[in-house]
């Protein structure tokens, strides 16, 4: 189903879709608030793009600095240059350690690469740890948004899903108790599973050391409590210092909840006597995007979610309207180098509003990049594809002739044909929208007629 | 302006010369009440954003020359839009040829609410306008064109558009509870994601009603000719004028 299809069908709810956007913009402007609290946000929003340029202007060295340090530290590095890989390693390394059951704690980059299914196809349970992630695995639904996985889903909703799954009271819908019950449920696994995966958030070249940033703990858990971490990275999760990471914390909690920081900012450096740590650093299309000039910076993304929630497309669509790993402005501009056959209808899920470039923490031009992968969209569909509406509006653009007449048709045609006409099913403006009233001449003839 | 004043062209949008032609003549009244010489270049058709947005700004080469031939000739050019104005500077593709003129139409183009603040430098016009007036504020021109702070950024607040309303005479201003979310027009997204667009001008529509707006106002016709389409359907009390039509009644 494409974008509109999916809007369309979300919005039908009509209810549920004015919660989920004002929930969201509860999020939005909470993150107005609290971004107004920091008289140099703007510098930093400034300093976090100027680090990130740089990273991805060096990206392959900043790379290796890494692997030498990680290395250096005890850690086991590997590369996979495609999800196939990566899921590969992963189970290469849990099968050595004899293991069938892991907690995970959230990591889009494991989604992105379907590493769940992969595992369980194997025969390895796997144990989302974060909440929100726990709820929609129960579910089986992918999370509708990278921070809030379980964003669409209301109280009621997850107390009963709690209720079948966990065994909660019926109709308790206490998120204390909930959220109780979540962790009596987790303490199980995290006891049971010899191997934790986490996500990255950063990657220190310097010192060879990862961030996780996670609000519940979970990752921490999951990690001391096992004899194996692994840890996923996307390849652009590089800073070049630690310093950096004062810029990026700042920002990061900020514009993703409007917290001033994470709960758990926890650094891994070495693993403990007797443990490994291995990371996988991982491409899947990143360099891929990292050659085209103007998608380039897309790469500079920490996954805050910030646009997601500032969008008001995404607010009355859903995360699930997009098809896609990362939905919103900023999977939007992503989704499309992975595959742009199946993504093709996701940047014009946008009006272009801008939004979402000026709550970037690493001011991505989300809107301006949506613009320019309209213009490849079109290149792929041809000829045929453009509307004859597209093909002679080319044309009447560039004479000043033909927009005249076409005109003052136009305005005519308004004006003598029946409503019935005007406004039938296939006319998408006339559905719920009237049309001005055509006036009798136009601006120009106005003026042919009173100034010249 | 006196009698070496600059040359205005004003470049008047298409579908506001189609369909709001009142909007038009409010412009040009407008300017010549604050003392331009006014001209409408007459062969004037189309910026060509309908086309580039929907992907084909390859296919907006011939209608990007005929704009820069059309207003070559003058000091300025003025447009009652901040969409159109945006699209102009920004996004016009790179006309082979006219690579200097094209240069010059950047910076000589200017949306009417910034010409008249920040070109002829008036701070205040001296009028009346005795209604409750809610703002709409389109994107382009906010996020754009700058024409007013925007709620993402940590920046002074201003707006361009509400310094010149504010002054006049009897004038209520409306505040909003969101007061730069869009309203769904989006140029072919109105058509081509169609539930959205409306849910999303309902809900512009709603924060109007409950704040009791009786005149909305903005300057882009094409947010406005959304939002009037909806609440003319749904036989919504709500009147619509464009931020031209508003000043020259209240300068007359």
């Amino acid at each position: 189903m494409t974008h509109p299809e999916n809007a369309a069908e979300f919005l039908k709810d009509s209810q549920k879709a004015k919660w989920h956007d004002e929930t969201l913009w509860f999020v939005r402007d909470k993150r107005d608030k609290v971004s107004k609290g920091i008289p140099e946000w703007e510098q930093l929003r400034e300093l976090a793009s100027g680090i990130k340029d740089n990273v991805l202007a060096n990206l392959a060295d900043y790379l290796e600095e890494f692997e030498r340090n990680a290395t250096k530290n005890g850690i086991i590095v590997h590369w996979a240059a495609d999800s196939e890989e990566h899921n590969r390693l992963v189970l290469e390394i849990l099968q050595q350690q004899n293991c069938t059951a892991v907690v995970k704690s959230k990591s889009i980059l494991t989604e992105e690469c379907h590493l769940n299914p992969y595992l369980e196809k194997h025969g390895v349970e796997v144990v989302d740890t974060d909440l929100g992630e726990r709820i929609v695995q129960f579910l089986n639904q992918p999370p509708s948004h990278i921070v809030l996985p379980a964003i669409h889903l209301k109280k009621g909703e997850i107390s009963e899903l709690f209720h079948e799954k966990l065994n909660t009271e019926k109709g308790n819908e206490d998120p204390a108790y909930l959220t109780q019950a979540a962790r009596v449920h987790l303490r199980e696994k995290f006891f049971a599973a010899k191997v934790a995966i986490t996500g990255v958030n950063f990657g220190i070249a310097e010192t060879g050391e990862f961030i996780v940033c996670t609000n519940e703990g979970n990752a921490d858990m999951g990690v001391h409590l096992a004899q194996v971490h692994i840890a996923c990275m996307g390849i652009e999760k590089i800073l070049p210092r630690r310093k950096d990471l004062g810029v990026f914390l700042r920002l990061l909690a900020r514009s993703a909840t409007g917290q001033p920081i994470t709960n758990y900012n926890s650094h891994f450096r070495s693993p403990s006597p007797g443990k490994e740590i291995h990371i996988i650093l991982v491409d899947n299309g990143r360099t891929a995007q990292l050659a085209r000039e103007k998608f380039r910076n897309s790469l500079k993304c920490i996954r805050c979610g910030a646009c997601m929630n500032t969008c008001p497309i995404y607010r009355r669509s859903g995360g699930f309207s997009y098809n896609s790993t990362v939905p919103g402005p900023i999977g939007s501009i992503l989704s499309p180098g992975l595959d742009l056959k199946k993504h093709s209808s996701l940047p014009f899920a946008s009006t272009l509003c801008g939004s979402c470039t000026d709550v970037c923490p690493v001011k991505i031009n989300i809107h301006e990049q949506l613009y320019e992968w309209r213009q490849e969209v079109t290149k792929t569909q041809g000829e045929f594809a453009k509307g004859l509406a597209m093909k002679l509006a080319s044309g009447i653009f560039k004479s000043p002739l033909a927009y005249k007449i076409s005109g003052s048709l136009m305005r005519n045609a308004l004006k003598s044909l029946p409503n019935s006409l005007i406004y039938h099913p296939l006319n998408s403006w006339g559905k719920n929208r009237n049309l001005p009233d055509a006036p009798k001449e136009s601006f120009q003839q106005w003026y042919r007629k009173n100034r010249s | 302006m006196k009698a070496n004043s600059p040359s205005v062209a004003l470049f008047i949008p298409c579908y506001v010369d189609q369909f709001y032609p009142q909007v038009g003549i409010a412009t040009l009244e407008l300017l010549e009440k604050l003392g331009c010489k006014v001209t409408y270049p007459s062969g004037q058709t189309c910026c060509g954003q309908p086309l580039a947005n929907a992907g084909y700004a390859r296919d907006t080469v011939g209608t990007a020359t005929h704009f820069i031939e059309t207003f070559n000739d003058y000091d300025y050019v003025v447009c009652p839009s901040g969409s159109c104005t945006l699209h102009v500077k920004e996004h016009f593709p790179a006309i082979a040829g006219l690579e200097k003129e094209q240069e010059a139409l950047g910076h000589k183009i200017y949306e009417l609410i910034e010409f008249i603040t920040d070109v002829l430098k008036i701070e205040k016009l001296e009028g009346k306008f005795p209604h409750r007036v809610g703002f709409h504020s389109s994107c382009h021109g906010q996020r754009g064109l700058h024409l007013s702070s925007g709620s993402e950024l940590n920046q002074p607040p201003y707006n361009k558009a509400r310094k010149l309303l504010e002054n006049l005479a009897g004038l209520e201003w409306v505040e909003l509870s969101r007061t730069d979310e869009c309203c769904g027009f989006g140029g072919t997204f109105a058509v081509t994601e169609e539930a959205l667009s409306i849910q999303m001008g309902k809900d512009r529509l709603a924060d109007h009603l409950e704040h009791k707006t009786e005149i909305l106002t903005g300057g882009d016709m094409s947010c406005i000719m959304h939002l009037q389409g909806i609440a003319t359907r749904s036989k919504q009390e709500l009147k619509f004028l464009h931020l031209a039509e508003i000043l020259n009644q209240s300068l007359s």
